[in-house]
């Protein structure tokens, strides 16, 4: 049975696409077959980030329309055997999906992927809503931050009652915190919301805390998704996060700081 | 907490946050199930009794409350002291002459 995934945040720049890449990556490196769709029509980005934005040549518009077929528009990754992206049209608007057009589109889909991650465009209107309508897990991708945390808090609401799931009565869609942009330093300096502080208010079961980082930039820049590099410490926190997705218990990382005695110090510092 | 953090107290900014968002969340969380006409009906509500009483544009609640049974309508409006007691004459004059 295959699982539609919603990458969603209400705000905008809270790391959205970059989340989507991450983790649709790390799900297809555990083996599973996995397609990222773009939804954010107009201002397509995750084909840049997931560095194949010049082998587009159709896009999800095109498959709705019926001007191209579904396998014409999928692009297959070159560095994962599982991984497929459905790029966006970076010309056409929002109205262009159609919630029928998206359900043809993604019961085909279903047929050959386990997972379907759908990268959310941001705010809490037609477009946002289209993304998580069919949605049966949502990743809540927020920042340390008020207008974030605000911002999460109204698509939770609009995930209760405008989801395909909320309307037909179903079992609800599953909600879990992706906190991004987590600065330690400033946590323990009493300057950013800490992950209990967001978790007290949002009240949703927590996945993971990627820590702010020069390495999702750095990601960005070469267009290969973070997750790939397993050496930092946001594609260790996404790994972490795309394992307890998967249902295994791992404790979390990046949230106190490695306490190191006078004397490992003083050795650390002459190594 | 090192020594020298305990003679700066400098005050804790993510502690706002929290507590902002808290009471932000709280108030608006409570009006997402409302229906959209409450507003609305909020504002013209206030103008009628605006007609009568001079009441603050705040001390008017309007609220709704479902039980499975039934809805009820709640309106709440708060009169100032002095509107509470009869009007001065020379102000109710006045309003005959102009109708």
């Amino acid at each position: 049975m295959s699982k539609v995934i919603v990458m969603t945040s209400g705000k905008g720049g809270v790391g959205k696409t970059t989340s989507a890449a991450a983790f649709a990556a790390g799900l297809a490196q555990r083996g599973h077959t996995t397609v990222v769709v773009d939804f954010d029509v107009g201002l397509r980005n995750l084909d840049l980030v997931m560095g194949c934005e010049r082998r587009v040549v159709f896009d999800f518009i095109n498959v709705i329309n019926g001007d191209a077929r579904l396998n014409q528009a999928l692009i297959k990754d070159k560095r994962l055997q599982n991984l497929y992206i459905l790029p966006t049209s970076q010309t056409r608007d929002k109205e262009a999906l159609t919630i029928e057009g998206v359900r043809r589109t993604l019961d085909q889909l279903r047929e050959d992927f386990d997972y379907i991650v759908c990268d959310s465009p941001a705010g809490i209107e037609k477009g946002a809503v289209t993304a998580l309508y069919f949605a049966d897990e949502a990743v809540i991708v927020t920042n340390p931050e008020v207008s974030s945390v605000r911002d999460s808090d109204r698509i939770l609401g609009v995930l209760q009652s405008k989801s395909r799931r909320a309307e037909e009565g179903l079992d609800p869609v599953g909600e879990h915190l992706l906190l991004t942009r987590y600065d330690l330093d400033r946590v323990e300096r009493g300057e950013m919301l800490s992950v209990d502080d967001v978790l007290d208010i949002l009240a949703i079961d927590l996945l993971g805390v990627v820590p702010e980082d020069q390495a999702v930039l750095r990601a960005s820049n070469v267009g290969q998704p973070v997750i790939l590099d397993g050496e930092s410490s946001p594609g260790q926190a996404y790994r972490d996060s795309v394992s307890r997705f998967l249902g295994e218990d791992i404790p979390h990382r990046f949230l106190k700081r490695e306490k190191r005695g006078v004397f490992q110090r003083l050795f650390r510092r002459s190594a | 907490m090192s020594l020298l953090d305990m003679f700066r107290r400098q005050p804790n900014s993510a502690q706002q946050a929290r507590e902002r968002l808290q009471i932000l969340l709280a108030h608006e969380r409570a009006g997402a199930d409302s229906p959209d006409y409450l507003p609305q009906l909020q504002r013209e509500l206030l103008e009628v009794v605006k007609k009568y009483v001079n009441v603050d544009d705040d001390k008017v609640q309007v609220q709704l409350d479902n039980s499975t049974d039934v809805s009820t309508l709640e309106v709440n409006v708060e009169l100032p002291e002095a509107a509470a007691q009869p009007q001065p004459e020379p102000q109710r004059g006045q309003r005959r002459r102009r109708a």
